[in-house]
């Protein structure tokens, strides 16, 4: 989230062009090598073991889950484990609002932060430096640590349970404008300079140049904000109490088995598995974006 | 600073207006709410407040319980941070060659941090189970005790720090390995000449040439470890058992919304953003101070 300096950036960025993929052709050692792919592959290994785990849960019937040895073979019952979860849980509306919350943070947030560091860098205007500060400042303080008092502006706008209340407080953050405005920051004058001659207003020169040159910067950041949106509980368990309005992190919660109920662990899987798909998904295909908005958002 | 600019009187003011909006209503007005909340207790029918002046805080700094939370949460954090970081670094190292394939390696590696501190809680919930898990049956094997979370508070503990370093743990990996990639093998090599065992070797040269990396991964981890990880000890453990896992964020969550004492939850948040400019403070002067570039 927010809080951190230029040596975590020098150093981000160092690892930045390194992990997008340019690897120096230096050490040659026979038997490293050997020993490299052995660690990659059991740390691989390891990584994967607890979601494989999971998965062949979700495809297993209530015997097969509470039988000992555990089974760690992908059985039978999957179809019926995945819909079982689907209908139990209402799937279909938890994961529409995930993905509207999603979705609408990290457009909301990439759309006020271009708009912002636009001024910020490409204006001259009365109390610029008071609005940069206060725009800044909120870097330091993540969300969960003015939980009660966020609440309570909800509740006096009226938001509580409403997509506006799940979404509009999580835009409240400046990594986005920092990075724009960091990015703007490196773009030659002479492209503003050429526009103007060219009559191209401010919103044009927005709209024509800057918009297609952030492209990179776009992608990044919504990679990071798609996937926090998808994945953050402590809001949406605050600011809603509809079983309709709550999104897929928390609305799995009654499918989870406590002490007392039966331990239809098989069902519960199916639902985790369903839930952080979506999130994974995105990492992997966007990989090269997530990296750099890791290393950029961390500014 | 740029030198052209676009003469404007009243754009750019709509053009910040949207995110200054966002920030004084969800950011200003709640930071200082929670200020002059915090000096406040509600009236016992709930329906005012009372001022009582450092009331909460008074109260806060007497309660063993809120002293449990802090240490609490000062040894997750340490532990999923530092073990994390650690175990990283030396299997990084250990793999520090020319790799093929190390694209595939670093998608496979990347994936765990798209689920949700919630979701990868829930499914090591699972493999700790004390009845069903995988976990405890193998253990079961080489000892007769019973690592059963419910009852065994560091039990649960282990159970979420290994589901938040999980989670955390592939892109430290990957992080470490491209920052390896990055030192220029002649050095090594020089150092190797002049007769430097491996273990020398990584102390004097690898381990100071990494410490950006190593920042950067530990501001990453402290804040996850902090403020990301409510939905971990609220869907695993629910601060339990007793008040074993009652990081800081969920008591303040629980005085708060469970118990419907505001003022009380605000005085912890109150303490809560001292401790993260206190922390931010430190981190910059750690920075300038022991960073080699």
């Amino acid at each position: 989230m927010a809080v951190s300096t230029r040596a975590a950036t020098a150093g981000g960025t160092v690892v930045a062009a390194e992990i997008i993929g340019r690897v120096p052709a230096t050490r040659r050692r026979d038997w490293s090598g050997a020993i490299a792919h052995a660690i990659l592959i059991a740390s691989v290994v390891m990584l994967a073991f607890p979601l494989y785990y999971a998965f062949v849960i979700s495809t297993q019937t209530l015997d097969e889950v509470t039988s000992l040895p555990p089974k760690l073979v992908p059985s039978t019952h999957m179809l019926q484990n995945y819909a079982d979860a689907w209908t139990r849980a209402k799937m279909g509306r938890l994961l529409l609002n995930s993905a509207i919350v999603a979705l609408a943070v990290a457009i909301g947030k990439i759309a006020i932060s271009l708009l912002s560091a636009f001024a910020i860098v490409y204006f001259n205007f009365r109390g610029k430096q008071l609005v940069f500060w206060m725009i800044f400042i909120t870097l330091m303080l993540p969300v969960p640590v003015r939980i009660v008092s966020t609440y309570q502006v909800i509740s006096v706008l009226g938001w509580v349970d409403t997509y506006w209340g799940l979404t509009v407080p999580l835009m409240a953050s400046a990594t986005g404008t920092f990075l724009f405005r960091q990015y703007y920051q490196t773009i030659p004058d002479s492209l503003a300079e050429a526009a103007q001659l060219d009559g191209a207003g401010p919103l044009r020169f927005l709209w024509s140049f800057l918009l297609p040159l952030s492209k990179a910067n776009i992608a990044a950041l919504f990679v990071i904000l798609f996937v926090y949106g998808w994945n953050d509980y402590l809001w949406p368990l605050i600011v809603t109490n509809s079983p309709e309005m709550r999104t897929a992190v928390i609305g799995i919660d009654s499918l989870i088995p406590r002490t007392s109920q039966l331990p239809e662990w098989n069902v519960a899987m199916a639902a985790a598995m369903m839930v952080l798909l979506p999130p994974v998904v995105v990492i992997v295909v966007m990989q090269r974006w997530f990296v750099k908005g890791l290393i950029e958002t961390e500014k | 600073m740029k030198r052209t600019v676009f003469p404007n009187r009243w754009l750019p003011y709509a053009l910040v207006a949207p995110q200054l909006a966002v920030t004084i209503a969800f950011f200003f007005w709640p930071a200082f709410d929670s200020l002059r909340l915090s000096l406040y207790r509600a009236s016992p029918f709930g329906d005012r407040l009372i001022f009582i002046g450092l009331g909460n805080f008074e109260r806060l700094l007497a309660d063993p319980a809120y002293f449990r939370s802090v240490a609490t949460s000062f040894v997750f954090s340490a532990l999923v941070t530092v073990l994390g970081l650690a175990v990283a670094l030396l299997l990084a190292a250990l793999a520090n060659a020319k790799i093929r394939g190390l694209a595939i390696y670093r998608t496979l590696l990347l994936w765990p941090y798209g689920i949700a501190p919630a979701i990868a809680g829930v499914i090591w919930l699972f493999v700790f189970h004390p009845s069903f898990g995988v976990l405890p049956y193998v253990l079961s094997f080489v000892t007769a005790y019973q690592f059963n979370w419910f009852l065994k508070g560091w039990v649960a503990l282990v159970l979420i720090v290994v589901a938040a370093i999980w989670k955390q743990f592939g892109y430290n990996l990957a992080f470490y390995l491209a920052g390896l990639q990055a030192i220029p093998g002649s050095v090594l090599e020089a150092a190797s000449v002049d007769g430097a065992g491996p273990i020398r070797r990584f102390f004097a040269i690898t381990f100071p040439l990494l410490s950006p990396v190593t920042f950067f991964l530990f501001t990453l981890n402290m804040t996850f470890s902090f403020f990301e990880t409510f939905g971990l000890v609220h869907a695993v453990t629910q601060g339990g058992p007793g008040d074993a896992t009652s990081i800081l964020v969920f008591r303040a969550w629980k005085d708060g919304f469970e118990g419907l004492q505001l003022g009380y939850s605000a005085a912890q948040s109150v303490l809560l953003m001292l401790l993260v400019v206190a922390l931010t403070a430190a981190q910059f002067r750690f920075a300038e101070k022991k960073v080699t570039y």
